[in-house]
């Protein structure tokens, strides 16, 4: 163990977000370094890579300016730590944790690695309560769950970032307990920035932000979502609230992985991404979940905007394999007008069957949603006849079943900008089923 | 001897420790981080280490334990709970709270734990290695406790033991303990492999009755997310007719080895009505936790399910999933810059993977008796697309294919096993099995796989002109497959109708082709589908 801190000068290359650096004595694996560049300017880095002769290290906020003579490398004998403390609620850091409130800095009480350690699988409690998010589609056939990791599945041009902003306001505990969103924005331009801000200066001090801007250096992108979740794991586990965890946009995210990827000269995999992206992608989402005897809960909702709309692009593909079911978003849906445009046919909460019924939400909770699963579905397929055959050529049950996939969409789904409380929602299904009851049976 | 560490990238350490052999286990640095030496180029070695080792640095201490990556075998694992190293999870927790720290290796078992012994041999007696010397009692079985060499018996103790206690001597001298080590990566020996002929049932109608696996035999179910992988995987592992079974979460979710694990502490054994958890084994290496233990978790797995096997038990291996397996071969593999091959994957995946599934089959133990390991094996194509080198390279060694299928998962057609393109080699053995007790199987099976295929043909039609325009016999066809499907293929495994026996399977099927071949002489006597068919209706209310 070395006693003090050591600084040197000995950069020898200096490669997109890497750093080479020469004869650096007893320096360790994700060790902390404090860069100072030529112009006086301070950024951190972490230790990629070490050997005898070399050591790698990945810059967190842009090489832009370092060069090889002068800029000084000091090593901080410390893997890199997130600060914490009650200070940091209601304040909005950037992608390094440097408040981008113009506020100072909070007091930070304590501070703990960034990478976290994995929950043994024996501790964790399985999740049994649920979240109203407010939506229909959502809270009646996708249910939330405290502890659950729930994605979004978005596409270009799709109103994710209302759905966000909204669930960023109206997202409920059953019992109105203590509930604290922290919320991550990855490669945010300055117009959605100013669009959240709003938001955001609403909702007091029941959150935490970390806002990393298009502009911002990208390494930070990979950086804040740990950020973001040693602070959750501190606010759940420690001082025992439920987080709800926001992250968008996850494919800026895994974008910047590849590009961080190439930069160390990693061999690609599909589309460019590299092969550990699944590891790297669950050692944020796996951070979700609840710990037996303790109170707090971490519950995440990333989103992803699929690139050309398809499912099975690595980041889509890769998300829906770790996290437990998927919200899908659809074109169609949003053409007809339809908000939130959640398509409920792709979309499956995984947990849903463990937090609704009696005791949580309803008694007639899974009834309904099946039956509303059901005829959708049946409904669905009946389109594809009518474009063929015709609605005269169908049988009268048929029209029917047509007319109720019509109906679903626009009174149940539909909902504009409207909150839904979950009896609302529930009370909504009941209607409409009744209204088509021979059919919904 | 110590070594040095000189090099570090990742989980991969370079150290320079002399007279190490591939395969051998080292402790890395001052937190003794367990490693296994995967190259050897001089006087130093390649190491890939098992724990997370944030905060090692260059030249901190490096030593070798002389001998592979070994699990400890003896009573007392069943019920138990390991990561990838069989580190015991529970205890892990107790020692190091609720995550997972570096460097803490609490042993697999428990040598505390009282035991009884019950001497089936005497002193005196030459014997063979894997020679039985008595049983305790675990759980519901009776576990053999063997010998690891061979000689001849000089004493031979009864009643109550402990595991780090002798219960007998050899006369060449060396003293017998109740449990040994074995290293992972070597498939325990038998006198000679048999042909798989039980059938093996799943309690999954589908399955028994279309695609039987038998006892010793090898399914893969290869699926895309959300397809249904884990919930076949955990239903057949609460019902399937075997003596013990050994579940592998390898790189999947946290949440799911807790559910897992509530639910198998309630659950009763249907067979042996004591509590599901006794007769299994969970090793969970979770995605979040180190990639190279995820490697290795799977041969920890199946040298323990080789243990139980070789007290000639039924043993059912159960994985979830093979393609995080494989992937953690490919993120080692590239850390040590080795050429890759197709996807990426290092071009020995073929080979290792069938090694590693070859440890499957019906074997004639080293003590006499019979026991069987079999696989069940899901897989995670990238995309759902099953032209990907890991279900290519597991279809080629696996009798069984259970292919899941995305759009009928979307339809909620729960096992989303799609009946066109699964498989089962084993099927001509399995009939001759099930022929004996239920004579109408073969043709039954014949009945059921014409009827859905040619309700594929009349659908395309049915897009053309719709239901109305087809005649009785096609509609019957439809409203027959229907049910096959709805009321037969699926099985919610959150209700009662999870399990099936066989008995009830084929009552279920015969009901549903009775009743059709019923309405089709009806209509040959001119009778209207839709007149036949309120009838029905009627009489059911
Ligand atoms: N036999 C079944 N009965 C009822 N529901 C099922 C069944 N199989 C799957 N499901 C439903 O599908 C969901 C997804 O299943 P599962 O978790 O097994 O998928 P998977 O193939 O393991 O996905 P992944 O690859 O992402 O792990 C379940 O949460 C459940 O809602
Ligand atoms: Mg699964």
């Amino acid at each position: 163990m070395r006693l003090s801190e050591h600084s040197y000068r000995t950069v020898s290359a200096v490669r997109g977000p890497l750093l080479f650096l020469n004869r650096v004595f007893q320096a360790r694996l994700g060790e902390l370094v404090n860069i100072t560049a030529p112009d006086g300017r301070a950024l951190t880095g972490e230790v990629l890579k070490l050997s005898a002769d070399q050591v790698l290290v990945q810059v967190f906020g842009g090489t832009h300016g370092l060069d090889t003579k002068t800029t000084t490398v000091r090593f901080s004998d410390a893997v890199m730590r997130a600060p914490l403390g009650p200070g940091c609620l209601g304040r909005v850091f950037d992608g390094s944790f440097r408040p981008r409130d113009e506020l100072p800095m909070f007091v930070p009480e304590k501070s703990m690695p960034v990478t976290g350690a994995p929950i043994n699988p024996v501790a964790r409690a399985h999740p049994e309560e649920f979240i109203e998010t407010g939506f229909s589609a959502i809270d009646g056939l996708s249910t939330l769950i405290k502890g659950q990791k729930l994605p979004i599945f978005s596409c270009a041009g799709l109103p994710a970032r209302e759905m966000t902003d909204q669930l960023l306001r109206q997202s409920r505990l059953p019992d109105g307990g203590p509930f604290v969103l922290v919320f991550v924005a990855l490669g945010l331009t300055h117009f959605e920035y100013q669009f959240y801000r709003q938001t955001l200066a609403h909702m007091q001090s029941r959150f935490v932000a970390f806002i990393n801007l298009a502009d911002d250096p990208v390494v930070e992108r990979l950086l804040a979502p740990r950020l973001a979740l040693t602070v959750a794991e501190e606010l759940a586990f420690q001082q025992e609230m439920d987080v709800l965890v926001i992250m968008t946009d996850m494919t800026n995210y895994c974008d910047a992985l590849r590009e961080i990827s190439t930069a160390r000269e990693e061999l690609p995999g599909r589309r460019g991404y590299p092969g550990h992206m699944y590891s790297d992608l669950a050692s944020l989402y796996e951070r979700a979940g609840r710990i037996h005897n303790r109170k707090g809960s971490i519950t995440l909702l990333p989103t992803v905007t699929m690139p050309e709309d398809d499912i099975t692009h690595p980041i889509s593909d890769l998300t829906g394999y770790i996290t437990e079911g998927q919200i899908v978003l659809s074109r169609e849906l949003h053409q007809k007008g339809i908000y939130p445009p959640v398509d409920v046919l792709p979309s499956l909460s995984r947990l849903m069957q463990y937090g609704i019924g009696k005791e949580q939400t309803r008694q007639d909770h899974r009834e309904l949603a099946n039956r509303l699963y059901r005829n959708y579905a049946k409904g669905c397929d009946l389109r594809r006849l009518e474009a063929v055959v015709g609605r005269d050529g169908m049988l009268a049950e048929d029209r029917h079943l047509l007319d109720f996939a019509d109906a679903f969409e626009s009174d149940f789904v539909h909902q504009g900008e409207t909150r839904r409380s979950m009896t609302e929602t529930l009370d909504t299904a009941v209607l409409l089923l009744e209204k088509f009851c021979e059919v919904a049976k | 001897m110590d070594g040095k560490v000189i090099s570090i990238s990742g989980a991969t350490v370079r150290v320079d420790l002399p007279d190490l052999k591939i395969g051998d286990r080292v402790f890395v640095g001052q937190d003794r981080l367990t490693g296994e030496v995967v190259r050897l180029e001089g006087e130093t070695a390649t190491v890939q280490v098992f724990e997370e080792n944030r905060g090692l640095g260059i030249g901190e201490p490096v030593q070798s334990a002389h001998s592979p990556l070994t699990v400890q075998l003896g009573p007392g694992l069943l019920g138990g709970i390991f990561d990838g190293l069989q580190r015991p999870l529970r205890r892990l927790k107790e020692i190091g709270g609720d995550f997972i720290a570096s460097g803490l290796a609490p042993s697999a078992l428990d040598f505390e734990q009282p035991w009884i012994f019950r001497p089936s041999s005497q002193t005196g007696a030459k014997l063979l290695r894997g020679a039985t010397l008595g049983c305790v009692r675990e759980g519901h079985l009776e576990h053999l406790l063997p010998l690891t060499e061979e000689g001849t018996l000089a004493t031979l103790t009864e009643g109550e033991i402990r595991l780090d206690q002798p219960i007998a001597s050899l006369e060449e001298g060396p003293s017998v303990l109740p449990w040994h080590s074995w290293p992972v990566r070597r498939a325990r020996p038998f006198k000679r492999k048999l042909s798989p002929e039980t059938p093996l049932i799943t309690g999954q109608r589908c399955l028994d009755f279309l695609f039987p696996l038998l006892k010793g035999g090898v399914a893969v179910v290869p699926g895309g997310f959300g397809t249904g992988k884990t919930v076949l995987e955990q239903t057949i592992a609460k019902f399937a007719d075997v003596d013990v079974v050994v579940y592998v979460g390898c790189g999947e979710r946290g949440n799911e080895m807790a559910g897992l694990l509530d639910e198998f502490a309630e659950l009763e054994d249907p067979l042996t009505k004591r509590p599901l958890m006794e007769r299994t084994i969970i090793v969970a290496n979770t995605s979040n936790m180190p990639v190279a233990a995820r490697e290795s978790s799977i041969f920890t797995a199946v040298t323990m399910a080789e243990y139980y096997r070789d007290m000639g038990l039924d043993v059912l291996f159960l994985a979830d999933s093979l393609s995080r397996w494989a992937e953690a071969l490919r993120e080692i593999s590239a850390a040590l810059e080795e050429m890759p091959g197709e996807d990426g994957y290092p071009t020995y995946l073929g080979s290792r993977l069938s090694g590693f599934i070859e440890r499957a089959g019906v074997v004639e133990t080293l003590g006499g008796a019979v026991g069987s390991l079999s696989m069940i094996l899901a897989v995670s194509p990238p995309g759902g697309d099953f032209a990907e080198p890991v279900t290519q390279a597991c279809l080629r060694v696996a009798g069984a294919f259970y292919m899941l299928d995305t759009r009928l998962a979307h339809r909620r057609h729960f096992p989303a096993i799609n009946w066109k393109q699964s498989y089962s080699l084993y099927g001509g053995v399995a009939k001759d099995h099930f022929v004996g007790k239920h004579p109408h199987w073969t043709e039954l099976q014949a009945r059921c796989t014409d009827i859905l295929q040619r309700e594929d043909a009349l659908r395309e039609v049915a897009e053309v002109v719709g239901m109305e325009g087809l005649q009785d016999r096609d509609r019957l066809l439809m409203r027959t497959a229907e049910q096959i499907r709805l009321d037969f293929l699926c099985q919610n495994s959150f209700t009662d109708d999870a399990y099936a026996t066989p008995d009830m399977t084929i009552v279920h099927i015969a009901r549903l082709i009775a009743e059709h071949d019923q309405i089709l002489s009806a209509l040959d006597q001119g009778k209207i589908l839709d007149e036949l068919l309120k009838e029905i209706k009627d009489a059911a209310l």
